[in-house]
């Protein structure tokens, strides 16, 4: 683990590893990297914005609840982005297979099934508004 | 401003780089930036009700994205560090930390 973040935070680890590849290569992993992490960014912003500008919904706290998770989403979506283009970025240098990754689709199941949920809670009757 | 991408001498080579690589990235990175700013600006806004350590959490979300454009400076310009690669976990952390100063205002509120 301590191991993971001192490569993160230091570039000359990646650059023992391989061959420089072309230029375009590594600029276009990082593109991806950082429309990742405009990903998280969304997710984060959409929390906040959650947290001051949704009123209460019907279920207690429901509202502090979906803030929570969209900005735990919003930091795993970050951190992931870093770890994938760190793998992306070796695998290119060493001619190897680019990374898989179950993260999109996990990451789209949840946002789709999270916007369900919320559907269900939007329609659940008050008692008092009718 | 046609990006500074084109020049000679720099990473992109001669006019008429292939694809616009160079000029593309640095466009990602303002993008990114500009993003990182809005987040901030909501982080503030959601800390400054809170009262004194409100306004503390404010300055820190904004300080925080000041290191964000400290940091994506001389990618989004074109002069990029011989290192590299420094920028992009530290932008990441970044925006981890502007999600944990969300979670602890939206718990602070809830108290």
């Amino acid at each position: 683990m301590r191991q993971a973040i001192r490569q993160w935070l230091d570039p000359r680890e990646l650059r023992r590893v391989g061959t420089t590849p072309d230029y375009r290569f590594s600029l276009a992993n990082e593109r991806t990297f950082l429309a990742w992490l405009r990903t998280g960014l969304a997710l984060v912003g959409g929390g906040l914005a959650v947290a001051q500008f949704l009123p209460p919904l019907p279920v207690p706290h429901l509202r502090e609840a979906l803030a929570v998770v969209l900005l735990l989403l919003g930091a795993a979506v970050a951190i992931r982005a870093v770890d994938h283009w760190r793998r992306t970025e070796r695998a290119i240098r060493l001619g190897t297979e680019l990374p898989v990754s179950r993260f999109p689709a996990v990451l789209a199941l949840a946002v789709g099934v999270g916007a369900l949920l919320l559907v269900v809670a939007v329609l659940i009757p008050t008692g008092r508004a009718g | 401003m046609t990006g500074p991408a084109a020049g000679p001498g720099r990473p992109g080579g001669p006019v008429g780089e292939p694809g616009r690589a160079v000029e593309r990235t640095q466009l990602a990175w303002r993008r990114t930036t500009l993003s990182s700013f809005v987040v901030a600006l909501l982080a503030a806004r959601l800390a400054l009700p809170v009262g004194t350590a409100g306004a503390l959490v404010a300055a820190a979300a904004l300080a925080g994205w000041i290191a964000v454009l400290v940091a994506a400076y001389p990618r989004a310009v074109g002069r990029r560090p011989a290192g590299g690669g420094r920028a992009l976990p530290l932008v990441a952390l970044l925006t981890v930390g502007h999600a944990a100063l969300g979670i602890a205002l939206v718990l602070i509120r809830l108290a």
